[in-house]
C-alpha cells in the first residue's frame, strides 16, 4: 500500500469533520476498552505474563538469525517451503509466482498485514487472479472500491451500518438489509462459495512456532481456518519478527493476545497449522508456502527502535489512544495506525516519508501503559522526533526558533527580561479574562483550545520578591 | 545475493555475529526449546469435579449449550434429543473416528467422512478440552477431518470427563506423549464462530458454525 503518511495534518482535519466516523470511534472504543479492562482480571498475575511474554519476544529478536535458521528448518522437515523477500514487491513477485505455478485463478485471503504493506492484491489483479478478502470487515473494505483498513482488529471500524447495508445491497444486487445478523448471513452465503472454489488460501500468521516449524492463527470468524483448509494451496505471507521459541511461549501470548485486542478470553479458533495434507487425510493444503518477509524489520534489529518488534499486533495502543480515538485510522496514511502505526510508519518507509506521525501523540503514555508485550511506545516516539531534528528534518521555522530560544536561554538576563515582558503581554492580551482565546503567535494551534494566560509577573520577580520574607 | 542471505546477513551484520556469540545463542535456543518453560498461569483447581465444572462454565461464557451423560452409549440419544429440540435435521457428517457408535437406534443417519458444503451437521470428538478456557482441542488425522467442525452450521463435540486438562501446556504435553509430533492442523475451539465487524455488534455464526453443542461424557 503507499503511504500517504505526509497528509497526516490534512487527513486528520478531514477526519475530525465526519461526523459518522466519530459516533463510530466513540462506540468501538468504549467496547474494546471496556472488555480489555475487565478480561484481564482474569489472570492472577497480569504484570508477570507481561514480564514473560516481554522475555519470549526479546528472545528470538535478540538472536533472530539464529531463531529465523531454525523455523526454516522445522518447517522445510514439515514439508513445508520457505520463501524469504526483502520488501513488497518481492512479495508479490513471490506470490504471483506461486499462484501461477499451481494454476490458480481465485485466492481467498484470511487477513495479513504483510499482504496490505505491499499491496498484493493489487499485483495479483493484475497477473489475472482474483483475491478475495474473507475477514468480514476486510471484505466490506475491499467490496468498497478498496477503502484502506483503519484500524488493525476491526479494519472496517469507519463503516456505520447504514454504509454496510447499502453497499451490500448495491454490490451483491439483493434487497437492501438493515440487520446486522441479515447482512453477515448474507457475506457468509457469498463468501462461502469462495471458499470453496478457491485453488490457493493466504493467511498471515499470528505467530511462527520455532519447535514445530508451525504457523498459529488466531481468528473469530472461521475465516483462517477456511482458507487454511479448503484450498489446495496455502501460503503464509508475514514479517521476520513473529518468531517464538516452544508452544509453551504460544500459550502465554496467546494469554495475553486475544484480551488486549478485543476483550476476550481466548478468540473462537486458534489454530496451529504444521505441514502439508499426511497421508490418508480428508482436507488440508497439498502446498504449503512461508514468505519471510523482511520490509525494513531486519534493519531494526538491534537499533534504537528494536523494542518495536516485540509488537504482537493486537491494537490496544491505539484503542486507548486520544489521537486515534479523535482521528480514526485512516489519517495515519498507511497500513498500520495508532501509536504502532507512528513508530512502524517511519521506520519501515523511511522518516522522511512520515513527518507528522512521530508528533502525533501526546506522550500520555496510555498506549505503553496497556501494551502487552511493555514497549515504550512514547519513548520511540520521542527518539524519533530526535532522529527528525538531527537529520534536518523538522520545518525551518521550527528550528529557527529553537536556536533562537536555545541562545537567549544561556544568557540569563536577556532570558529574564524576555519573559518578564512576554508575561506582560500575554496578561494585556488576556484582558479581564484568564484564558486568551487566540495566540496571534500560534494561531493555528489556538483555534481549538484557550491558552491560559499568566498572572503577569514571572517566577523568578515573585521568588525575589519573596526571599526577604521569612 | 539471493534475499534470504541478503536478509539474514544483515541481521547478523547488526548483531555482530561472531563465532562466539553465534555458538552462544545456538547454546541458549537449544535449552530455551529442551526446557519449555511455562509462563504464569491462571490458578485452576485440578480435581476432576471442579475440571468439569469451570470447562462447563467457560464453554457456556464463549457461547457454546452443554449436556453432561454418563457413559458413552448414551451419546446418540443425547444428540438426538438435541437435534429434535433445536428443530435440526436428524442426518449428520461425523468423524470416521465416531462411526462405531450406534446412531442408527437413535434415529440418527450419520456418515462418517470429510465435511462437504451441504452438510448441515457436524458430530465430533475432540483430542482434549481445556478447563482454563472452555476450549476444546482437536487435531486433524484421516479418522479425525477438520472441516467437520467447521462447514456445517451445527457442531456437536463429544468430550470425555477425564480428558479435560487444566491448561493449554497440558495439551500440548498429551499431545507431545501420545501423537509425537503435531499433525496437520490443531484446531482450539471455543465456541460458535462470531464477528464484530459491523458496529463492534457480536454476530454468532459468521463463516463457521452458528451453535456448538458439547455432549460431555462422565466416564
Ligand atoms: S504496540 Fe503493543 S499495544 Fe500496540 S499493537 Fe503492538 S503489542 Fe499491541
Amino acid at each position: 500500500m503507499e503511504s500517504k503518511s505526509m497528509h497526516f495534518k490534512a487527513n486528520a482535519s478531514a477526519k475530525l469533520a465526519d461526523v459518522v466516523l466519530q459516533g463510530n470511534l466513540k462506540n468501538a472504543k468504549g467496547k474494546f476498552v471496556t472488555a480489555r479492562a475487565k478480561a484481564i482480571t482474569e489472570l492472577d498475575d497480569f504484570e508477570a505474563t507481561r514480564d514473560a511474554a516481554v522475555a519470549i519476544r526479546n528472545k528470538v529478536i535478540d538472536n533472530l538469525d539464529i531463531w529465523l535458521e531454525t523455523f526454516e528448518r522445522k518447517a522445510e522437515d514439515t514439508g513445508a517451503k520457505v520463501l524469504w523477500a526483502k520488501d513488497g514487491a518481492e512479495v508479490c513477485r513471490l506470490v504471483v509466482e506461486i499462484a501461477r505455478k499451481h494454476g490458480v485463478k481465485k485466492v481467498t485471503k484470511s487477513k495479513s498485514m504483510l499482504s496490505e504493506e505491499a499491496g498484493l492484491n493489487q499485483a495479483l489483479e493484475a497477473a489475472g487472479v482474483q483475491p478475495v478478502e474473507t475477514d468480514l470487515g476486510e471484505y466490506i473494505l475491499q467490496i468498497d472500491d478498496n477503502d484502506p483498513p483503519s484500524h488493525i482488529i476491526a479494519p472496517a471500524v469507519h463503516k456505520s451500518l447504514d454504509d454496510v447495508a447499502n453497499l451490500f445491497h448495491k454490490v451483491h444486487g439483493t434487497p437492501r438489509k438493515t440487520e446486522i445478523p441479515a447482512l453477515t448471513r448474507e457475506a457468509r452465503e457469498v463468501l462461502r462459495e469462495h471458499f470453496l472454489s478457491a485453488e490457493m488460501g493466504m493467511s498471515g500468521g499470528n505467530f511462527l512456532v520455532a519447535e514445530t516449524g508451525s504457523v498459529a492463527l488466531v481468528t473469530n470468524e472461521g475465516n483462517g481456518r477456511m482458507v487454511t483448509t479448503l484450498p489446495r494451496v496455502h501460503v503464509v505471507v508475514t514479517g521476520i519478527e513473529k518468531v517464538i521459541p516452544t508452544l509453551e511461549d504460544l500459550s502465554t501470548l496467546m494469554r495475553l493476545l486475544p484480551r488486549s485486542a478485543t476483550g476476550q478470553s481466548i478468540s473462537n479458533y486458534f489454530s496451529i497449522l504444521t505441514g502439508t495434507k499426511r497421508p490418508g487425510d480428508h482436507d488440508g493444503p497439498e502446498h504449503l508456502y512461508f514468505v519471510l518477509v523482511d520490509s525494513g524489520r531486519a534493519d531494526v534489529v538491534a537499533s534504537d527502535f528494536h523494542e518495536m518488534l516485540r509488537c504482537i499486533r493486537c491494537g490496544a495502543c491505539m484503542n486507548h489512544c486520544p489521537v486515534y480515538q479523535t482521528i480514526g485510522g485512516h489519517a495515519y496514511g498507511w497500513v498500520y495506525p495508532g501509536p504502532m502505526g507512528s513508530v512502524l510508519t517511519p521506520l519501515y518507509t523511511g522518516l522522511d516519508k512520515a513527518l507528522d506521525l512521530p508528533h502525533a501523540a501526546t506522550l500520555c503514555n496510555q498506549c505503553g501503559v496497556v501494551c502487552p508485550v511493555k514497549i515504550p511506545l512514547p519513548e520511540l516516539l520521542r527518539k524519533l522526533r530526535e532522529k527528525q531534528t538531527e537529520q534536518g528534518m523538522r520545518p525551518f521555522t521550527e528550528r529557527l526558533g529553537l536556536r533562537l530560544w536555545a541562545w537567549v536561554a544561556q544568557k540569563p538576563k536577556l532570558y529574564a527580561l524576555g519573559a518578564k515582558i512576554g508575561a506582560r503581554y500575554l496578561k494585556w492580551l488576556a484582558g479581564d479574562s484568564d484564558r486568551i482565546r487566540l495566540l496571534p503567535a500560534a494561531p493555528e494551534w489556538s483555534k481549538g483550545r484557550d491558552f491560559p494566560a499568566p498572572q503577569g509577573k514571572t517566577f523568578r520577580e515573585m521568588y525575589a520578591a519573596r526571599k526577604g520574607q521569612p | 545475493m539471493s534475499s534470504r542471505e541478503d536478509i539474514l546477513g544483515r541481521v547478523r551484520a547488526r548483531l555482530n555475529r561472531g563465532a562466539t556469540n553465534a555458538a552462544l545463542a545456538r547454546e541458549q535456543m537449544l535449552a530455551a526449546l529442551s526446557q519449555r518453560t511455562q509462563g504464569p498461569k491462571p490458578a485452576v483447581d485440578a480435581a476432576p469435579e471442579a475440571l468439569l465444572a469451570r470447562f462447563r462454565e467457560k464453554s457456556e461464557v464463549m457461547a457454546s449449550t452443554v449436556d453432561i451423560v454418563a457413559t458413552e452409549a448414551e451419546v446418540p440419544a443425547a444428540v438426538a434429543r438435541y437435534l429434535v429440540a433445536m428443530k435440526l435435521p436428524k442426518t449428520a457428517v461425523a468423524w470416521p473416528s465416531l462411526t462405531t457408535l450406534d446412531w442408527a437406534t437413535a434415529g440418527l443417519t450419520v456418515e462418517g467422512r470429510g465435511a462437504r458444503d451441504a452438510d448441515l451437521v457436524g458430530i465430533t470428538g475432540c483430542f482434549c478440552a481445556v478447563a482454563e478456557t472452555g476450549t476444546l482441542m482437536l487435531c486433524s488425522s484421516p479418522g479425525t477431518p477438520a472441516a467437520v467442525s467447521l462447514l456445517p452450521e451445527t457442531h456437536i463435540a463429544i468430550v470425555r470427563a477425564p480428558r479435560i486438562v487444566p491448561h493449554m501446556e497440558d495439551a500440548w504435553n498429551l499431545a507431545r506423549k501420545e501423537l509425537g509430533s503435531l499433525p496437520r492442523a490443531v484446531n482450539f475451539i471455543s465456541g460458535p464462530s462470531r464477528t464484530g465487524d459491523i458496529e463492534q455488534t457480536i454476530v454468532l455464526g459468521a463463516h463457521g458454525p452458528y451453535r456448538v453443542h458439547l455432549v460431555i461424557v462422565k466416564e
